[in-house]
């Protein structure tokens, strides 16, 4: 506490608490959690939704990591082998990653910048309760007569067009997943925009508030046109348009076009909250102010910004004339400059600081290794001369492997670490937590570290089946991916073991060296917070004020 | 004193983080697997891969100094050593460099990639060109300038031991997946130009020692050149997701000598001749089943399964199927021109019309099918006029 309560500051919560103590919360389950406009339970009605998604995906990763253990085909059929790889992807990056940003943001926000609630708490609940139809549609294709999507998560045309009858509910359920992602972004703009605490400017907001106004903006701007993308595929099945069909006056290749436009910035959606949660971390673990904030704010605006115009680099090898392939390099390597200033200020944050170790902090610094690895395989990959030979193999699938779940995903389980305590109220198992941060980060590294040798030696994506010289590091990849997947199941123990069992209170502050306006309600955080809001002054968030 | 052990442990660190990535980089080398991309055989290829060992350990040098930082700051700055936090929070001196830095990198390592691509995207001046069409799942090559053409597919002892469950052990395949029927035949010296395009969907040609890949596009002709400097067996793949079996379309070219080639492009002409005064005579029954029986096994078995009972729902079975047991001119039109919206193709340009005459009687009169109708060449042949 002494760090919050020091000179000038005043805090809002005396107030609160005498008003939160009688919590209010709706009785029964259909009350409370299915017409919740609350954004803490609709909080963790995403995480909860999302960590069921992960390991829905992740048992598809089991499933190709299985057939490729070794050569020949074993397991399941290719077709079947495609299904799961378009699946995986979908519900990893929609049903998973996306969402679990979205129920940080919904726990978060408000407690950071001191709002009662989200904006618009009806069209929260909404946009939460869509997602549970759109993905049970999206995984019933699986037991249909034609099957689900098996043309990779991109849905590439002419391919994806001979999906069966199947194809619509696909496409109808990225729509819906679409509608959720523009409500919850709404969402996250107006709460931002307009319930900020007194005194809590745009530039003292926390860099995770920062981040997720920047990703929202991207998520309106890009996901309507994924919709328009696959709605045109729709019509090109059913009814006969000629969109992307060669033979009918249309163009295959300006279905990838549009479709990179929406997942460039897609990707930076993904990834974007993980650099905020980062740069609330690290501070608080290396007990000092997070190193340039402003220069951080800029460079989340710059990447977000570059994140439009670099689509194209997905598709080197599709016949581009020379200076748009001239045009799209220079902008991608551009990246690496806003990248660049991330890594180094989260190191210089590091530096001469008091480092303690916690289970958060321990995931922060994978992430900001293992990121950095990826990080640097994007540049390799944006030297369009050189990525002729990278294109479509596993050294890709390594890079962007390297970037979401060592990437996202490890940040995903820091900030579910970092903020566990507040939102039970209970001190999860340090322990067990650092045994989940060993398992994961070495499993991860022989899961995903030779790929990149086996696609530098050539062996091409989304192949069910492969030549012998491959091998070898197939089967590492195979075993480091068994390892991973077992030692996320420790991360459920953890949290059920925190929730329901664990008999360490935990207190408001919970992080010595912790700053922000959630670390001054109690804990767990009472339904109601910030009912009236406080006074944000210098000093309370996790950065210096005079940037 | 201070400064001397930051210095000290930074040493350490750095030299710890190097033997880490010498590891990573380096040492998986000595087990004897191919690691790292081909230095191939063209001055393409050449060019990408130093392009790759450049941006490869500019990358490993930031990584290292990066890493070398951070964990001699977890070293050292850890509140278990009592060590006391600063409280400095930017250096607009230290922003300014690690922005400028950057920057001049990037600007060295563009003047080297901008030079590769553009010559990458220069194939005027070829000596020859082959055009190369992707199908579901398998290549077709044209030589323009000459009366010679073939369709490409993986070979059969590997196609046999890639089923689901085929019990057959993949290392004892020779190049098991890497093997075709027909490999592309090209001379050594020549500069070579690439027609590439598709006839189904978006297929793309890879052959590492080239350098490159390019999309098959349907509906667009893409360009890409190579002169291969030695003569050997390339081998490559598709490398562009294009259905059920993109995994079994390989490619293998045969580069060969100015003279062995020439001789083999006549082979071939003579081949073509006689193919053609083949499809005019007229054949008999048990020719054209024995015929039939292998054009059926490397052509249409992959989906109508080898005892013509298809897969379900994709692929239907032609055993009782109306229309292998149905009218004769629309099942030979099935054939030629494929199904609009499904994974039925136009075998029409793929097959010869010999080949097509004894697949569609093998069809019609196999799996229990008795027809007994005798489809002829020149059946074919007018119907593909028409």
């Amino acid at each position: 506490m002494s760090s919050i309560t020091g000179d000038d500051v005043t805090i809002g919560h005396d107030e609160a608490h005498a008003h939160d103590d009688h919590d209010h919360k709706p009785e029964g389950f259909l009350a409370r959690w299915v017409f919740t406009t609350n954004h803490k339970d609709i909080g963790t009605l995403y995480l909860v939704f999302a960590l069921l998604m992960f390991f829905i995906g992740g048992s598809m990763a089991m499933v190709i990591r299985a057939e490729l253990f070794m050569p020949g085909l074993q397991l399941v059929e290719p077709d079947f082998f495609n299904q799961m790889t378009t699946m995986h992807a979908l519900i990893m990056v929609f049903g998973a990653v996306m969402p679990a940003w979205v129920g940080f943001a919904n726990w978060m926000i408000p407690l950071m910048v001191g709002a009662p609630d989200m904006a618009l708490p009806r069209m929260n609940n909404w946009s939460f309760w869509i997602l549970p139809f759109a993905f049970t549609m999206l995984l019933s294709t699986l037991f249909m007569d034609s099957g689900g999507p098996a043309a990779g998560w991109t849905l590439y045309p002419p391919l994806s067009l001979q999906t069966g009858d199947s194809f619509a509910f696909v496409v109808f359920a990225v729509h819906m997943m679409g509608i959720s992602s523009i409500m919850g972004a709404i969402n996250i703009i107006a709460t931002i925009m307009n319930m900020r605490a007194p005194g809590m400017t745009l530039l003292r907001m926390p860099l995770f508030v920062w981040t997720w106004l920047i990703t929202a903006y991207l998520l309106i701007a890009v996901m309507p046109v994924l919709a328009g993308a696959v709605t045109m595929l729709l019509t090109d099945h059913f009814f006969g348009t000629s969109f992307f069909n060669a033979a009918g006056g249309g163009d295959p290749v300006m279905f990838q076009h549009i479709f990179w436009f929406f997942g460039h910035p897609e990707v930076y959606i993904m990834i974007l909250p993980a650099f905020g949660v980062v740069s609330e971390i690290l501070p608080t673990f290396s007990r000092k102010p997070l190193f340039g904030y402003a220069a951080m704010v800029y460079a989340t605006a710059s990447i977000a910004f570059l994140s439009f115009i670099v689509w194209a680099h997905h598709m080197f090898t599709v016949g581009m004339p020379l200076e748009g392939e001239l045009f799209f390099m220079y902008a991608t390597m551009l990246i690496a400059v806003p990248t660049g200033v991330k890594v180094f200020n989260w190191v210089s944050t590091m530096w001469k600081g008091s480092m303690t170790f916690e289970t958060p902090m321990l995931f922060s610094i994978g992430f900001v290794v293992l990121f950095t690895i990826g990080g640097l395989s994007g540049l390799m990959l944006a030297i369009s001369a050189s990525d002729l030979q990278y294109h479509d193999t596993y050294f890709v699938v390594a890079h962007f492997h390297y970037v979401l779940v060592p990437g996202a995903v490890f940040t995903l389980m820091a900030g579910a670490y970092y903020w566990l305590p507040k939102w039970s109220g209970n001190m999860y198992s340090e322990r067990w937590g650092k045994i989940h941060f060993w398992l994961s980060t070495i499993s991860v590294n022989v899961l995903f570290f030779p790929q990149h040798y086996l696609g530098l030696a050539g062996m091409p994506r989304r192949i069910p089946d492969y030549a012998p010289q491959f091998a070898d590091f197939n089967m590492w990849s195979s075993l480091g991916g068994f390892a991973f997947g077992l030692s996320q199941l420790i991360f459920v123990g953890v949290v059920i073991h925190c929730v329901f069992f664990s008999k360490q209170k935990a207190t408001a502050q919970v992080w010595e060296g912790a700053k922000g306006l959630e670390w001054t309600v109690p804990s767990p955080a009472p339904h109601h917070t910030f009912t009236t809001p406080p006074k944000v002054t210098a000093g309370m968030v996790a950065h210096a004020d005079d940037h | 004193m201070k400064k001397q052990n930051t210095f000290i442990v930074g040493l350490a660190v750095l030299v710890a983080v190097s033997v880490a990535f010498w590891l990573m980089l380096v040492a998986p080398m000595y087990t004897g697997n191919e690691i790292n991309m081909t230095r191939g055989v063209s001055s393409l290829s050449r060019e990408h891969y130093s392009l790759h060992m450049i941006i490869l350990w500019v990358c490993a040098v930031i990584g290292i100094l990066v890493f070398t930082a951070m964990f001699t700051s977890i070293v050292l700055h850890r509140k278990s050593k009592g060590h006391e936090p600063a409280q400095f929070s930017h250096s607009t001196k230290a922003e300014i460099v690690w922005t400028i830095i950057p920057v001049l990198i990037l600007i060295a390592m563009a003047i080297p990639a901008t030079s590769a691509l553009v010559k990458m995207e220069t194939p005027t001046g070829a000596e020859m060109t082959v055009k190369v069409t992707g199908f579901q799942w398998k290549w077709k090559y044209e030589y323009l300038e000459d009366e010679v053409g073939f369709v490409s597919t993986l070979a059969a002892d590997s196609n046999a031991a890639r089923q689901l469950g085929s019990g057959i052990d993949p290392t004892s395949v020779d190049n098991y997946l890497l093997a075709v029927d027909k490999p592309l035949v090209l001379p050594v010296g020549r500069k070579i130009k690439f027609l590439i395009t598709a006839d189904d969907v978006i297929h793309a040609w890879w052959v590492p020692a080239f350098g490159w890949k390019r999309d098959a596009v349907p509906g667009f002709i893409n360009e890409a050149w190579v002169r291969i400097d030695e003569p050997g067996t390339y081998r490559g793949q598709c490398a562009e997701l294009c259905g059920k079996d993109h995994g079994f379309m390989p490619i293998v070219v045969e580069a060969v000598e100015e003279d062995e080639y020439v001789a083999w492009v006549e082979s071939q002409t003579v081949a073509h001749v006689a193919a053609t005064e083949e499809a005019q005579r007229a054949w008999d029954f048990d020719e054209l089943m024995d015929r039939g029986e292998s054009v059926y096994a490397s052509q249409c078995a992959t989906c109508h399964q080898d005892d013509g009972q298809g897969l379900a729902p994709a692929f239907p079975a032609l055993a009782g199927s109306t229309v292998a047991t149905g009218p004769l001119e629309e099942h030979i039109r099935v054939v030629l021109e494929g199904r609009e919206g499904t994974a039925m193709q136009a075998f029409g340009d793929l097959l010869t019309p010999s080949d097509i005459a004894a697949a569609l009687t093998y069809t019609r009169n196999a799996f229990g099918n008795e027809t007994g109708d005798v489809v002829q060449p020149s059946d074919i042949a007018g119907i593909n006029k028409g």
